[in-house]
């Protein structure tokens, strides 16, 4: 069943109790809305050692295959956590665009 | 047979929950509930009752244990007053608005400062929007007969809503009373097993207090409104049922000796005795008085009200809480707001009376409802009248 959106929920689709029965679903939440600055990694410092993944509030970071780590921007809010707790200053924070 | 017993309310709130066979009881002392939750302390304690008994810390855990307990489906019962009530307050809108069912007696009590103990009204007004069912009683056998009800009216599938019972603090809770305790197998009959259709679960998780942004918050509100709102049916059939079963019926909105009647007096709670009392007197000097009594406080039972009082000509709704600041005393507000569209419709006074545990006497009724004739007569809508204040 094709889930509706929050904007496309009327009152009568409200579960009892307002509960969520499905599973998982704050992956739809677009938290990279929220985002002023983002995190930009120079991967010539860094030793793969997954402090910035474990940090990151919003599960944004994860290792990719060649085992440096990637940000997802539609979930990373750019509080900067990352950058702040990586030891070999592989990451900085740089202004939006616009 | 169920056996009749002179005992103190407090207590028979105690017999009314073990009876519906409670399975967790969360609470904390507070006057002048407290011999309510001794009594269960005392049951479980020599085994009579089997059930999990949390002495908690404050009345906000009180309130946050029992969202977890009926959320995993058990039976919960809690009680508290006055101030317990307030320190409650955030957590009774979570109750409600998670439609975790559950069974809270209140022993009213007005609020500080200056310090009481003492009945009045207070602590409901305060609760008044919580989305809470709301149901008064007026003495020791509703108490009894309501809690049971309230179980089954809080776990029907169409209303899975808490339940406050409100009684009196001294007036009711320390009053003994001849009360029929009913029989085992008829409470058993009248009150199956919880079986919460939302309970926790490992295999089927869900999400319950999520967030809501601004885009569906104003949805979840309308939602809740519309299912309170829409309780009334179950309450109503869960007394009919109840009478069916224990022979005592009671309706939302009730009246004494109020047919045809041009003045009609409104109370609510354990002074409706005394008021019915003043009727009888003021009948027999050949007065037209009649007396409503509202019992369904929360969902507000605006037809049976409209109904009750459509021949009158004077409403007098007598309030055992000051709204401060406001033009009228909490329900008299409700009232009015009730019947204000209405082509033909009584004039209302509100007289505030019984404030802080103050007694009201049956000459002391005759008095409101003449005040209140007086208020009416006049244009002026925002005097509130506090009665037996010295100057
Ligand atoms: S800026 Fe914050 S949200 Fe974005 S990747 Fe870094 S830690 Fe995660
Ligand atoms: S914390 Fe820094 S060094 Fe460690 S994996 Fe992340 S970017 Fe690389």
């Amino acid at each position: 069943m094709a889930v509706k959106s929050e904007s496309e929920l009327g009152w009568k689709d409200i579960e009892t109790g307002c509960i969520v029965t499905e599973a998982g679903s704050a992956a739809q939440y677009p938290t990279g809305g929220w985002r002023s600055q983002k995190p930009e990694y120079d991967n010539s410092k860094c030793n793969k050692c997954g402090l910035c993944y474990i940090y990151c509030p919003d599960c944004s970071i994860t290792q990719q295959p060649d085992g440096f780590y990637k940000v997802d921007m539609f979930y990373c809010k750019g509080c900067g956590i990352c950058a702040k707790e990586c030891p070999r200053d592989v990451i900085t924070m740089v202004p939006e665009a616009g | 047979m169920a056996k009749r017993v002179g005992m103190e309310v407090s207590l028979a709130i105690g017999e009314a929950a073990k009876l519906a066979d409670v399975d967790v009881v969360a609470a904390y002392p507070i006057t002048p509930q407290t011999h309510i939750v001794e009594h269960l302390a005392e049951l479980v304690a020599n085994g009579e009752l089997k059930s999990a008994y949390i002495p908690v810390e404050s009345e906000h855990s009180a309130m946050s244990a029992c969202l977890g307990s009926a959320a995993v489906g058990a039976r919960t019962f809690t009680a508290t007053a006055g101030q317990g009530l307030e320190l409650m307050h955030e957590v009774l809108y979570v109750a409600a608005s998670m439609q975790l069912p559950m069974v809270m007696a209140v022993a009213n009590r007005a609020l500080s400062a200056p310090l009481s103990v003492w009945g009045d009204h207070s602590d409901v007004m305060a609760v008044r929007d919580t989305g809470w069912i709301q149901i008064f009683t007026e003495n020791g056998q509703e108490v009894f007969d309501t809690v049971l009800c309230a179980f089954r009216i809080a776990e029907d599938p169409k209303v899975l809503l808490p339940v406050m019972v409100h009684l009196d603090g001294f007036h009711l809770s320390h009053m003994i009373e001849p009360i029929l305790i009913s029989e085992e197998d008829e409470v058993k009959r009248f009150l199956p097993p919880f079986k919460y259709p939302l309970a926790l679960d490992p295999k089927k998780p869900v999400t319950m207090g999520a967030f809501a942004p601004p885009v569906i918050y104003s949805e979840a509100r309308k939602a809740q409104e519309v299912h309170l709102a829409g309780t009334k049916e179950a309450i109503v059939k869960c007394w009919d049922e109840f009478a069916s079963i224990f022979g005592r019926r009671y309706l939302p909105v009730e009246t004494y000796r109020a047919e045809g009647a041009k003045t009609l007096l409104m109370t609510m709670g354990s002074f409706s005795e005394t008021a019915m009392e003043t009727i009888d007197k003021m009948r027999a000097d050949g007065k037209d008085i009649g007396l409503v009594r509202l019992r369904l406080w929360r969902p507000f039972p605006t037809t049976e009200l409209r109904q009750a009082v459509k021949d009158a000509e004077t409403l007098v709704v007598f309030d055992r809480a000051i709204s401060l600041g406001s033009q009228a005393g909490p329900v008299c507000s409700e009232v009015r707001s009730a019947l204000y569209n209405l082509e033909k419709k009584p004039r209302v006074a509100s007289v505030i009376g019984g404030l802080g545990g103050r007694d009201v006497t049956v000459a002391g009724f005759e008095e409101i409802i003449n005040i209140g004739i007086k208020m009416a007569k006049k244009e002026s809508q925002q005097e509130i009248e506090i009665f037996g204040v010295r100057e």
